[in-house]
């Protein structure tokens, strides 16, 4: 019994991490059909951002120690925007008539450009900033013990999964989305502003992406190339669920999570198999992805 | 910030050095033209490559002004000024054969220092051989390098062999009377983690016969998140939690486990755990033993050499040296100690045939104590290993490590002639243990 919750407990734990991971990569696909390699970049700049920010006010500010939740957040919203803005309008908008495949060449020139980057504005060191993550103490469990901060975790992803399809399904902003999805010629010609949707789908992604970074960044040690080795999990996320469909991206790291907390309890030596055993099998079934909608090829 | 601003300054003076002694002539007899291999990118440099790229640059600068204490005070190598040549180990085990060739052919090095990946050793060792270059290895581990190159030549390895981190370790459980009836384990998938393992265990049941085995996991590299891996532990209830997690790994499975009680009312033990030590404060429960891959960093020996180049480096980079930064100075001492007991007339450097005559026998001075090059016929380094407890002063921000514990070479190193595996099986023939 005590197996059956923890593997429930961490793999809830760890989908609600894939998900804050592959939200704002399945974003900016399903908006402009970008295979997005840069947003590992995104999620290493806000980690970097976040500890840098609270490295520093637990070391030079002596305020309020719950103070750190709001910097997290703060620095991952300044370096997402920042960021979003200057690579979209800098480089991705003069490149949106190129076929996808150049786009993941091109956003993986970035990934390389900004890892190096990151390295340049932060260091090399690694940042311990650890102080939110003890902050919220722990809780006990059918005798297994949970940080309390990972369960917070939980509820935010649960909150922006909320968010994301109550604007996608129930706003304005949301139904002029689809419409921009489903057919951006169209759209165009029925007045949308497709260069301001794109604009401000990518600052989104990008800012989903370092969001997930500066949450993550208080339980891990923040040091370069942490963004490459997130890249892969969030594909094969986004890959189950379906590219661009938020609710696949949902259901997609509830799948992987579980599955993979199953692995590590049951038979830990098919744990790595195990994630991507689950993308093959969901693609050998539905080569679309669960959510994803198989789209008839324009001649 | 003010210490990664220090670190990443130090990193790029270093660099500057380099873009600036890059363009010498490779002729320049007046010189002693270093190749230094080292992680500058990729998540092993923070950890290990920059602090050992660190340690060269301190080292080189009081060794060219002559600035070392005995038995080192001759300038440079044998009085020769050394020139650094510095380039990157990241970019897989391929490439690094080929910026090897360079560094010969090219850069025409009269020596070269280098390596952390076991991959990247394994990878450049026969080429070493082919280009009869003096090549010495400061850090990785792998037991398999003199078992598979059995007659080296132009190849040393100054830092200790990975077998003894974990011998050590398993030594230093029982000694200090820990409750090991059931252990567990937490490595990294890959060569380093399952060897790691295989060694530990093999250890405790060969020192206590009847030891359970209770969980064993093996997540991927750099996966960074351990959730599911600390309830799969915590379930099984071991009383001891292994492992050799490196780097960043390392440091989150510290922060998560703490948080998660992992190490309440059990021992973890760290084999690489002292490269944290800084950065761990109140994350890490006081008694989690931490080893330092030998006695270096925060485990060196109370020697002049030691306390002058701990003093040296902290002047210089604001920072304690954590053990890559020890075994490269190691490594240096150790060439320049074989090249100025190669004969050659001080001022001039000796043939490459000469120096490599010089080095398997050689016992040198290091900052981390005596190192002794007798085992793998002379080319691989038998040195003392230490571990020891974590304590953190709250009040003081200050980290140490209590209860110290040193183990010689001969007590945990195999002999010549039978592979590690082997020699745990048989019962460790031939220890020499205090």
């Amino acid at each position: 019994m005590t197996t059956a919750i923890a593997i429930g407990m961490d793999g809830l734990i760890y989908a609600s991490w894939l998900f804050l991971v592959a939200a704002g990569l399945t974003v900016i696909y399903g908006v402009m059909r970008i295979l997005n390699m840069a947003h590992g970049s995104f999620y290493a700049i806000g980690a970097s951002a976040g500890a840098a920010l609270v490295t520093w006010y637990f070391a030079n500010v002596d305020g309020n120690a719950y103070w750190s939740f709001l910097l997290l957040p703060a620095a991952a919203v300044v370096a997402g925007v920042i960021l979003g803005l200057a690579v979209e309008q800098g480089l991705l908008r003069f490149l949106y008539r190129q076929n996808e495949i150049l786009m993941v060449i091109v956003t993986y020139a970035l990934l390389l450009i900004l890892e190096d980057l990151t390295k340049l504005v932060f260091g090399v060191d690694p940042y311990f900033a650890y102080q939110p993550y003890g902050l919220l103490g722990r809780c006990e469990i059918a005798g297994l013990i949970f940080s309390n901060y990972d369960l917070m975790l939980v509820a935010v992803s649960a909150t922006i999964a909320s968010g994301a399809w109550f604007i996608l399904n129930r706003t304005v902003t949301g139904k002029l989305l689809r419409a921009v999805v489903h057919d951006r010629e169209i759209a165009m010609a029925m007045g949308v502003n497709v260069s301001a949707m794109f604009a401000a789908t990518f600052v989104v992604g990008a800012t989903l992406g370092a969001l997930a970074g500066a949450l993550t960044a208080p339980a891990i040690s923040v040091s370069p190339g942490i963004g490459v080795e997130v890249i892969i999990l969030a594909f094969a996320v986004v890959v189950v669920g379906g590219l661009g469909s938020i609710e696949g991206a949902i259901v997609g790291s509830l799948m992987v999570g579980l599955s993979r907390a199953a692995a590590v309890h049951l038979a830990p030596e098919i744990e790595l198999f195990v994630i991507y055993g689950v993308m093959a099998l969901v693609l050998a079934v539905r080569p679309q992805g669960l959510f994803g909608r198989a789209a008839a090829r324009k001649i | 910030m003010k210490t990664t601003t220090k670190t990443l300054g130090s990193a790029l003076a270093l660099a500057a050095t380099v873009a600036l002694t890059s363009g010498a002539s490779a002729a320049d007899e007046a010189k002693f033209r270093l190749g230094l291999v080292t992680f500058l990118s990729g998540a092993a440099a923070g950890p290990f490559g920059v602090p050992a790229a660190n340690g060269a640059k301190v080292l080189i600068e009081a060794l060219n002004d002559g600035q070392v204490p005995a038995p080192y005070t001759a300038k440079g190598i044998n009085g020769v000024e050394i020139e650094p040549v510095i380039i990157d180990e990241a970019g897989g085990t391929t490439k690094q054969v080929e910026e090897y060739r360079n560094l010969v052919e090219r850069q025409k090095v009269d020596a070269v220092i280098g390596y952390i990946s076991s991959g990247d050793c394994l990878a450049v060792s026969p080429v070493v051989e082919e280009l009869k270059v003096p090549t010495v290895f400061f850090d990785c581990g792998t037991s398999r390098l003199f078992e598979e190159n059995k007659t080296p030549t132009y190849l040393f390895r100054t830092g200790p062999d990975a077998v003894i981190d974990n011998i050590a370790a398993a030594r230093y459980l029982i000694d200090t009377g820990r409750k090991t009836d059931s252990i567990a384990g937490i490595n990294q998938n890959y060569a380093w983690g399952q060897d790691s393992w295989a060694d530990f265990k093999a250890t405790m049941l060969a020192l206590k016969p009847g030891t359970k085995v209770v969980a064993e996991q093996f997540p991927k590299i750099f996966q960074g998140q351990y959730g599911a891996e600390i309830s799969a532990i915590s379930v099984a209830r071991p009383d001891v939690v292994h492992s050799s997690f490196w780097g960043g790994d390392m440091e989150a499975l510290v922060l998560q486990g703490t948080a998660r009680g992992l190490f309440d009312g059990r021992t973890g033990i760290l084999t690489t755990g002292e490269s944290g030590l800084d950065r761990f404060k109140a994350q890490a429960p006081n008694g989690l033993i931490l080893g330092a891959r030998g006695p270096f960093g925060a485990l060196q020996p109370d020697t002049a050499l030691s306390k002058w180049f701990t003093a040296l480096y902290n002047a210089k980079t604001g920072l304690q040296p954590t053990y890559p930064t020890s075994k490269m100075a190691q490594a240096i001492l150790g060439l320049k100690a074989a090249a100025e007991k190669a004969g050659a007339k001080p001022g001039s450097l000796p043939s490459k045939e000469a120096l490599v005559g010089a080095f398997p026998g050689l016992t040198f001075e290091s900052v981390a104590g005596t190192v002794a090059m007798s085992r793998a016929g002379g080319h691989q380094a038998l040195q003392d290993i230490t571990y020891g407890e974590y304590q953190y002063d709250k009040k003081a921000d200050k980290a140490s490590l209590a209860k110290l514990k040193t183990y010689a070479g001969d007590c945990v190193m195999p002999p010549d002639g039978i592979s590690s595996a082997d020699w745990i099986k048989a019962g460790f023939p031939g220890a020499k243990c205090n």
